[in-house]
């Protein structure tokens, strides 16, 4: 398995590779430049400008020089937000964006499981139809329409519940406060939840009906023995292999969620990037999104192999 | 004793066989979606929400930028908190945006350009994916093998990432967008063609065309896609909400259609960044998006029961 992992992260460079190749041709290839103004710049300061970003020099020269500097893990400095370097602003985005990230993949891997096992104990049943119906929703509705309005609810109208104010932030960061966290992580989870719910719902209702289940319960083992200690075991299974999409998933919401909530993370850098054309900074993110799938989806497999004993991947 | 078979008997049967109307394969699907009622309700309303949106415009008092800067900000005269800072009045069903325009005019207006986004990604991912997978699927061997590849490789990046560089590039062109869209969702497209073309080539048809001298471009054209065509469609209706979230998307980001354009995702940015004074705004353009998205749900899951000969 050791050999496996190697050899994926290793076929991980050239996809890399071709990435970055794609996106830097085509961030070029883009009418406009970073340094447009509404007012020109006298040429000496524009030239000037050029030189001290290697703009001036041909377009396979300024590729190989950004790739040497990649190399060193050096991802330029940022053409838009002036002092700072694209590293600063990834190293100040990715903490916030990791921990809003992590914490609505356990949400959703937790409460999916618990929805899905649910609906699946309770097979045709009111329960089972309602769970999948919200479910269905879930899927359906993207962030961008339930993030408003679970804000409008929780954040605008506000709500009490016995007599407590339980309204949340409409926005903002505040350090990382646990009021703050809330709606945006609740947000990026929503989705997911359904989906895991929807997987973890089939392949429940296919395990309870298999064989050993059937001889657990001859045994006279309880109820929740057997869901817990056996059934879940193998109905996860299929979760595993979902994790890579997931992830997928969540990154693109963050771009929603933390534009929607004010989060200084590194999706809005992103888009603030795109909009105005900080093409290193685009490039930077890009390259950081694309190696944090490529090694979440092989953490993913081999997970899947350390849990399914008959998975051996080839030598 | 068995009567020889003369001509005549033949032809007897031909005759007859000719009144028999068969019941093809699409004709079977064709029934038995109809019989699974979300589906058809589905089909029902997303076809009222399509003529609304070509012809609405038509008849409504309100272009779709007319600004009236006395109406700005107001909910519609049925709408039920009496709190609001003012009411529309007149034919402002849905009331109006905070400059004024007509929120229904707008709405329906957004709908035009989902709605046409949806299918005109899909119909560009559709071309790309078919042509591909088939081309890979059909010549095999190492072609298969480096096409693929790509494929896997542009599959390693969330495909909204890719969409929203193109968007960069081709500065928020209006039509590009479409272009852009479906010019990156064809990659599953092309992995269900590519495999389904794998199992047809094997079929003895594919022989017999190849033995006839057919070429390699026209086997692909006439015998392999066609044969291809029952996941295509279903997967076609998937695409269509894909796509219209991916502008939606981009649009609620700042990143798609431009003022005084709209689409749905522009509507929601705007509704939810008045929502606290201007709920409506929000809720219309909403509403009738996740209605849309559910119908092409409904009629997908409906289009895979009906195609899918486990079933039967």
């Amino acid at each position: 398995m050791f050999s496996y992992a190697v050899r994926r992260l290793l076929g991980a460079i050239p996809t890399l590779f071709i990435i970055i190749t794609l996106t830097f041709f085509m961030m070029r290839i883009a009418p406009g430049g970073p340094f447009d103004a509404q007012r020109r710049l006298p040429p000496e300061i524009e030239h000037n400008i050029k030189a001290a970003y290697n703009l001036d020099k041909p377009v396979y020269q300024q590729y190989f020089i950004y790739l040497g500097k990649l190399a060193h893990g050096d991802m330029g400095p940022s053409y838009k937000n002036k002092d700072f370097t694209v590293n600063e602003l990834i190293a100040d985005g990715l903490p916030v964006s990791a921990e809003i990230g992590v914490t609505s993949m356990l949400l959703a891997l937790l409460l999916g499981t618990a929805f899905g096992s649910v609906a699946a104990l309770r097979q045709n049943s009111a329960v089972d139809y309602g769970t999948m119906s919200v479910a269905m929703m879930g899927i359906t509705i993207p962030t961008f329409v339930v993030g408003p309005i679970l804000t409008l609810i929780f954040g605008v109208y506000g709500l009490t519940v016995f007599g407590y104010d339980v309204s949340l932030p409409v926005g903002g960061w505040n350090g990382g406060a646990l009021r703050n966290l809330i709606l945006p992580v609740l947000v990026l989870a929503l989705p997911q939840i359904a989906v895991i719910a929807r997987i973890m719902r089939g392949s429940m209702v296919e395990v309870l009906h298999s064989n050993y289940v059937r001889t657990a319960r001859a045994k006279g083992l309880s109820n929740f023995a057997i869901v817990i200690r056996h059934a879940l075991r193998a109905a996860v299974l299929p979760l595993v292999s979902y994790l890579g999409p997931a992830i997928a998933g969540v990154l693109t919401g963050s771009l929603v969620v933390e534009q929607l909530f004010g989060i200084p993370g590194i999706g809005r850098y992103f888009v603030q990037g795109a909009l105005n054309r900080d093409y290193t900074l685009v490039m930077g993110v890009l390259v950081y999104y694309a190696t944090a799938i490529i090694i979440l989806n092989l953490i993913a497999d081999l997970l899947y192999a350390v849990l399914d004993p008959r998975v051996r991947y080839a030598q | 004793m068995i009567a020889p078979v003369t001509n005549a008997h033949v032809e007897d049967l031909m005759e007859r066989a000719a009144d028999v109307k068969g019941r093809s394969l699409w004709d079977d699907a064709r029934r038995r979606l109809f019989r699974n009622r979300a589906a058809l309700i589905s089909i029902i309303v997303l076809g009222m929400i399509a003529v609304a949106a070509v012809f609405g415009p038509f008849f409504l008092a309100y272009a779709y930028d007319y600004i009236d800067y006395s109406v700005v900000s107001c909910a519609p005269d049925w709408w039920p908190d009496p709190g609001v800072l003012c009411n529309a009045g007149g034919t402002h069903w849905f009331g109006t945006d905070s400059v004024g325009r007509d929120l229904l005019v707008r709405t329906l207006y957004g709908a035009r350009i989902s709605l046409s986004v949806g299918l005109i990604a899909t119909l560009v991912s559709l071309v790309i994916g078919v042509a591909y997978g088939a081309t890979a699927g059909y010549l095999g061997g190492r072609i298969d093998e480096l096409m693929m590849r790509f494929v896997d490789v542009l599959y390693s990046i969330p495909y909204i990432f890719l969409v929203i560089i193109l968007m960069v590039i081709f500065n928020r062109n209006f039509f590009l967008l479409f272009v852009a869209i479906g010019a990156v969702e064809w990659l599953t497209m092309a992995r269900i063609v590519r495999g389904q073309t794998l199992s047809v080539k094997q079929k003895e048809f594919v022989e017999a065309a190849r033995a006839g001298g057919v070429s390699n471009f026209g086997i692909i054209l006439t015998h392999v896609i066609p044969n291809v065509f029952g996941p295509v469609i279903v997967y076609v209706t998937l695409t269509v909400p894909a796509s219209i979230l991916a502008e939606s998307f981009l649009s609620f980001l700042g990143l798609g259609i431009q003022e005084p354009l709209t689409s749905w995702g522009v509507l929601i940015k705007d509704g939810a960044d008045q929502m606290e004074t201007a709920p409506w705004m929000l809720i219309f353009p909403a509403a009738f998006m996740a209605v849309t998205l559910f119908c092409f749900n409904f009629i997908g899951d409906g289009l895979r029961d009906a195609l899918d000969p486990k079933d039967r």
